[in-house]
């Protein structure tokens, strides 16, 4: 589909990226999806670290073949550009002119080294809006640490939540899980921000730190701390307000089964449903604080039915008895979850180096203006003549020549 | 940035957070709960373990920069009053089960015939569609349903949850992009639309490579506990760490994505006289993790381990930053409220609490804009507290909320 032609909320809007691995591409997305020219800057010199990570199409290592890369970047434009050279930041200075927003999430210290610093850019575009997304902020003691989410969860105290009281502390099992916090808080904010322009005619620099946006998905713990002075214990899959609660073993292979039971009503259905009416009036498990201070011989007695089922019989029968419980779903159930595809979360698109490949799509739908896949993710440079000619304006002759000289490398 | 905007903010817990990321950009939210307060304020802990709902930790940390009132929606008059409110506000957001604000007569269609521009989120556990529209939900169960759970814990046991709530986290984040994209187009058109959340797909949204990986190998991601996933199958490689007082994560990875880091790792143990001749003749720009052998994997693990045994969480966290290295000690709540760099970049923030007699120390901002301040301005709302100021702009008198109060309306 022809990019000029994209509709959507955000058709009409431009926007120069210079990102890293997935916070990048997951703040790109939301624009991108719904119309926007969002121009990834990238290079042969240094491709993205998803771009040569595995897993790759026919297990072949090739930067166009990345199944983590093309995962997260449908509908973005590459360009590729070696900003080793003064044409290459003279074309990115030109856009960012251009361009309604700069977006970028390296770290602090090499935009700056390109000349395309906030002040820089402010002094050719006074109403730039700029959004920086690094791991520590942009400014800081932290500020020119390298970060990646694997760090950053436990910077950020995820793993004091996650685990067995008697064993290590463990990491989230979704690897880098603090990437897909801050690119929501920036999303939003940016909308923000270009409203803000709209109506007062002023750009704004909008610097993010991943490790703060994180500290969100555990605020109440900090207060905790503040107020109780109690840090958080691993507590497995226990919960203070509910029981039984936690993960139940289920026929087959690694196969499980969640329950939650958080009032006495919830507790009478599930021992009719594990046909073990006399439970409910049992004195260890009649009430909360009862099942609470019994919880090893309850839970041993609730896997012990589990056992015996799928975790799908599980799941339908006590949720048709209005008890919270679910399939603990593997990547296969996830992908194949008839609720997930209807509501559009994978966009399988024709790729022209991974044959048909699922996207990653929309995580929430609106009603009047839904996100689109218009194209699959960018093998790398792949709009390069298309920005530098028909956005920029370049002819031929200078493009070639620009070429020649390595700028698009 | 947004404060000529007005949010209702009718969310139990599954949704506070996108009303709470609309205040800090400055739009005017007003949390609306049933009389006598919202549930959702029984969450604990609580200011000094006292059971309240006036005292609810979880209440106090996604409410602050909220004004409160009270109404009960279901009374007829209730819903005329929050139908004179709706006239006056840009979004509206609920966390209601599917069908209940329908059945009330404030869905969406009712409410864009009131306000064409209104803007309504309506964040749910599932979805609206079949089959799991009516499912029960508990973060578990969220979490479960979503592929996350699965991948986290130990390989030979069963699937740890994250003892604090995500899913709702997730989807009021999606909930406050997708009112924003909404706005957006509203600003340009006129017109409003109905925003669709599902706490399941929110959460399930990111999963790392395990979907690409399910996909081109066939493979589903497991978990590996303490060990690092999708790397080579034979040789386990640690990712957390025991440190001197506590733990410490950190992979071992070379080529482009680590070498500088492990180098520089490496460096400074030799200066602390703890690395091995291994480890400095080491080529590590060429150093694989998906071909590393068991014997290779033993000689790296030994002397770093030792090290970080030798180590604080602080020292670690010292030493690591003039070096380059990415390594990440396991913060305490402690180590989080005197952190360095959280605290040069001013992100704590006393916010006072008069009824209580004190201030408590909150998360300042999410961003900091050259143009606005983002800040938490105030406190999470008291039950009822802003019902005069708020129900006199909309021209009820004294008189009548005393009434309204009454009848067990607000």
């Amino acid at each position: 589909m022809d990019i000029d032609k994209r509709e959507g909320v955000f058709s009409g809007l431009t926007i120069l990226a210079f990102c890293w691995a997935v916070v990048g591409p997951l703040t790109m997305k939301f624009f991108a999806d719904h119309g926007a020219k969002v121009i990834r800057v990238e290079t042969r010199k240094r491709p993205c670290t998803m771009r040569s990570s595995a897993p790759y199409k026919d297990n072949i290592p090739n930067y166009n073949k990345g199944g983590y890369f093309n995962y997260y970047n449908s509908n973005i434009l590459s360009l590729s550009l070696n900003m080793d050279t003064p044409e290459a930041r003279e074309i990115a200075k030109k856009l960012a002119v251009e361009c309604d927003v700069f977006m970028e999430n390296y770290t602090p210290g090499v935009i700056e080294k390109w000349g395309l610093g906030y002040d820089e850019l402010k002094k050719i575009r006074p109403d730039i809006i700029m959004l920086r997304q690094s791991g520590y902020g942009s400014w800081g003691p932290y500020a020119k640490l390298p970060a990646f989410g694997m760090v950053l969860v436990p910077i950020a105290g995820l793993p004091n939540f996650i685990g067995w009281p008697d064993k290590e502390p463990l990491p989230v099992g979704v690897s880098a899980y603090t990437d897909c916090i801050s690119p929501r808080f920036a999303t939003a904010t940016l909308i923000a921000a270009l409203d803000y322009r709209r109506k007062t005619g002023k750009g704004q620099l909008l610097d993010l730190s991943q490790f703060e946006t994180a500290l969100y998905f555990i605020a109440p713990a900090i207060l905790d701390y503040v107020v109780n002075d109690r840090e958080p214990e691993r507590i497995g899959n226990s919960s203070p307000n509910a029981a039984p609660h936690g993960v139940y073993p289920c026929r087959g292979d690694d196969r499980w089964c969640t329950i939650a039971v958080s009032s006495d009503e919830e507790w009478a259905g599930l021992c009719r449903e594990m046909d073990r009416p006399e439970y409910i009036d049992d004195p260890r498990f009649k009430k909360f604080a009862d099942r609470k201070q019994n919880e090893d011989e309850l839970n041993r007695l609730v896997g012990e039915w589990t056992t015996t089922l799928v975790a799908e019989e599980v799941m339908e029968r006590l949720q048709s008895a209005g008890i919270p419980a679910g399939v603990v779903k593997n990547t296969a159930d996830v992908y194949n979850d008839p609720q997930l595809n209807k509501r559009n979360i994978y966009w399988p698109m024709e790729h022209s180096e991974m044959g048909m490949f699922t996207h990653l799509g929309q995580s929430f739908q609106l009603s009047k203006t839904p996100s689109q896949a218009y194209s699959p993710s960018p093998l790398l440079g792949e709009h390069t003549e298309y920005i530098c000619t028909k956005l920029l304006g370049m002819s031929d002759e200078e493009f070639i020549d620009l070429m020649q000289k390595g700028v698009f490398e | 940035m947004l404060n000529h905007c007005r949010a209702l903010d009718l969310t139990d817990d599954k949704g506070f957070l996108c009303g709470k990321t609309l205040a800090d950009l400055g739009a005017d939210v007003i949390k609306i709960e049933r009389p006598g307060g919202d549930p959702s304020r029984g969450i604990g802990g609580f200011w000094h373990d006292t059971p309240d709902p006036e005292k609810s930790l979880y209440w106090f940390a996604y409410n602050s920069n909220k004004r409160g009132i009270t109404l009960n929606i279901e009374s007829a008059e209730g819903r005329e009053i929050f139908k004179k409110l709706v006239r006056t506000a840009d979004f509206v957001i609920e966390s209601f089960p599917p069908g209940y604000m329908e059945r009330l007569g404030l869905d969406y269609s009712s409410l864009s015939g009131i306000n064409k521009g209104i803007i309504m989120a309506s964040i749910t556990p599932f979805g609206t569609e079949e089959p799991y529209r009516d499912y029960k939900d508990s973060d578990i169960v969220v979490m479960g349903m979503s592929g996350t759970l699965y991948q986290t814990g130990e390989t030979d046991g069963p699937p740890v949850h994250i003892s604090t709530p995500q899913a709702c986290l997730h989807a009021g984040l999606d909930a406050a992009v997708g009112v924003m994209i909404a706005y957006h187009y509203r600003e340009m058109t006129g017109e409003g639309q109905h925003v669709d959340v599902s706490m399941q797909q929110s959460a399930a949204w990111f999963q790392a490579n395990a979907v690409p990986t399910w996909e081109l190998m066939e493979r589903n991601l497991k978990r590996s506990g303490a060990f690092r996933a999708g790397m080579s199958k034979d040789v386990g490689q640690r990712q957390v760490w025991p440190c001197r007082d506590g733990y410490v994560f950190f992979n071992v990875i070379g080529g482009r994505t680590g070498a500088k880091s492990l180098s520089a790792l490496v460096e400074w143990m030799n200066e602390d006289g703890g690395a091995t001749d291994f480890l400095l003749n080491m080529d590590w720009d060429n150093f694989d993790m998906f071909t590393v052998t068991k014997e290779e994997m033993d000689s790296i693990s030994e002397p770093v381990g030792e090290f970080f045994r030798s180590h604080t969480r602080q020292e670690l966290l010292a030493g690591a930053v003039p070096r380059g290295v990415s390594i990440g000690p396991l913060s305490s709540m402690e180590d989080l409220l005197n952190d360095e760099c959280l605290r040069e970049r001013n992100f704590w923030k006393e916010i006072e609490h008069p009824e209580l007699g004190a201030s408590l120390t909150y998360p300042r901002e999410f961003v900091k804009s050259t143009e606005t301040d983002c800040s938490t301005r105030f406190r999470a709302p008291l039950i009822g507290e802003h019902n005069a100021e708020v129900y006199n702009k909309i021209g009820l008198s004294q008189q009548e909320l005393t009434e309204l109060k009454e009848a067990g309306i607000i």
